[in-house]
């Protein structure tokens, strides 16, 4: 129906000015043609936007919706998209349906458990400790990001794969060219391949010198080839800091705009929790949404969604539902923000989110704790904004005590 | 024992207001995203081996059983399913 693509919009991505927490308003338009509406794509695809917490939920969790990305329609117009290859890498199972998936994300789970990242803990406040006594010798202003939203992450992912420290100067600068949305394409190919193939030396050394970390533990106990062992160290090295690392500087961001929730917070912190729950739900950094496509005629919500359309959940509208959470654009660390689905929800929901809840809890406790005076070094409207990014968050924090 | 012997010869002990509920496992669905551990830790655990759920309570008391629909809610994978017990 070509008039329909006429008429219908494209993803909303402008945010407002001076309101750096809140989706953008057109985004939230959306919500008046029903849990699921309409979206042109880019390409010239005519899709599906779900609003709502509880479609976002139904389609996350029904599997005739495939994460598959040649199957995907890009919501968000990338430069020369055409020229990237639109084939999963092996072992990169985010973009894999069962039992590919499967199979891969049952050889790590056992890693990722509450137990086992609980255990990290002392570590993880180790290494938090280390850069707050760094940032507390350079003395006022610092910029957060390079300091300590960043740094943080990027260690306990790197010694959990047993990726040596050295690496993350080479992998973040890639890191950053994928998740732009305006790099070009030919740059954006050779970061992927450089990212490869620094992980690709790594199996291989691993393959003769084995650590105690979780690459090495794969070698041993699994038949993983190279190529897969490759695509597994290089997303799980991917997803493991650059999220952890924005919902820590942008939370600080929220919480130091809103004076209340920061005071109820060190009040009693035994809130850290609920808290953290809370700024997943509120921030909702995956700020485009995720991405699927139906592999057969879906209904969903009285709305046919035919075999071959790609639906985009938006997760910053479906955290925000006012059907699912009381004064949904408020910030409020003591309410229940259960049912967010920030990590998503299905079989694709965040593996490392048990590590990322534990980091985040140190991370925001340690640092209000050791500077209690914590405040921004500049006016709240020049901290620059992540909008040109798949991840959204804060690219510098200055900050004074 | 003898609770057994009563319970094979005139049923489970039923108050309208402490229902038994059975927590039911599709262990074959679960992806160890931890959710349940997290929300209830005394009627779930996760395996050393596989991350997967382990269901230590199958019918938790009835100050439990919030928990146990919490639990059930957050699972992503649609693993634990709390069903009221007919029996």
């Amino acid at each position: 129906m070509p008039d329909k693509l006429s008429t219908a919009t494209t993803l909303p991505t402008a945010r407002a000015s001076g309101c750096p927490f809140d989706p953008p308003p057109e985004l939230g338009e959306l919500r008046q043609h029903g849990p699921i509406s309409r979206l042109a794509f880019p390409d010239g695809h005519l899709g599906w936007v779900v609003t709502s917490q509880a479609a976002a939920r139904t389609v996350l969790a029904d599997r005739r919706f495939s994460s598959r990305i040649e199957l995907i329609h890009q919501p968000i117009p990338v430069p020369g998209v055409e020229k990237i290859p639109r084939k999963t890498r092996p072992g990169s199972f985010i973009r894999m349906d069962p039992p590919e998936h499967t199979r891969y994300r049952h050889l790590l789970t056992g890693q990722f458990t509450v137990r086992r990242m609980k255990a990290l803990e002392p570590r993880i406040e180790q290494i938090t400790t280390e850069h707050l006594d760094a940032m507390e010798e350079h003395g006022p202003p610092v910029d957060l990001v390079p300091a300590f939203s960043l740094p943080i992450p990027s260690l306990v992912i790197c010694e959990l794969l047993g990726v040596p420290y050295s690496y993350r100067e080479k992998f973040q600068k890639d890191t950053s060219t994928l998740l732009r949305l305006t790099s070009p394409p030919d740059e954006r190919v050779a970061a992927m391949e450089a990212v490869n193939d620094l992980l690709r030396d790594l199996v291989l050394s691993k393959r003769t010198n084995p650590d105690d970390a979780l690459i090495s533990g794969l070698i041993r106990d699994t038949e993983l080839n190279d190529d897969e062992l490759v695509g597994i160290s290089t997303l799980l090295l991917l997803a493991g800091h650059e999220t952890t690392a924005n919902m820590l500087a942008l939370g600080t961001f929220a919480l130091l705009q809103r004076p209340d929730q920061l005071a109820a917070l060190r009040k009693d912190p035994d809130l850290i929790e609920g808290a953290v729950e809370e700024l997943l739900r509120y921030l909702s950094i995956v700020q485009f949404g995720t991405v699927r496509a139906a592999l057969e005629d879906v209904e969903v919500d009285g709305q046919l969604v035919k075999a071959g359309e790609t639906v985009v959940i938006s997760i910053p509208l479906a955290n925000r539902d006012p059907d699912r959470f009381d004064h949904p654009e408020a910030l409020d660390v003591t309410r229940s923000a259960a049912g967010h689905v920030a990590f998503g929800h299905g079989i694709h929901q965040c593996l490392g989110q048990q590590l990322a809840r534990i980091e985040m809890r140190i991370g925001y406790r340690e640092l209000f704790r050791r500077f209690p005076t914590l405040r921004l070094a500049v006016a709240p409207d020049e901290v620059p904004l992540r909008t040109d990014m798949a991840i959204y968050g804060v690219h510098h924090l200055p900050v004074a005590w | 024992m003898w609770y057994d012997e009563m319970v094979r010869v005139v049923g489970r002990p039923k108050l309208v207001e402490e229902r038994i509920m059975r927590i039911e496992i599709h262990r074959e669905r679960c992806i160890g995203a931890g959710m349940c551990v997290l929300t209830a830790p005394d009627l779930f655990d996760q395996s050393e081996d596989d991350g997967c759920v382990v269901l230590l309570n199958p019918e938790p008391a009835p100050d439990r059983h919030e928990a146990a629909k919490q639990a059930e809610s957050l699972c992503p994978s649609g693993t634990i399913e709390v069903v009221p017990d007919e029996d």
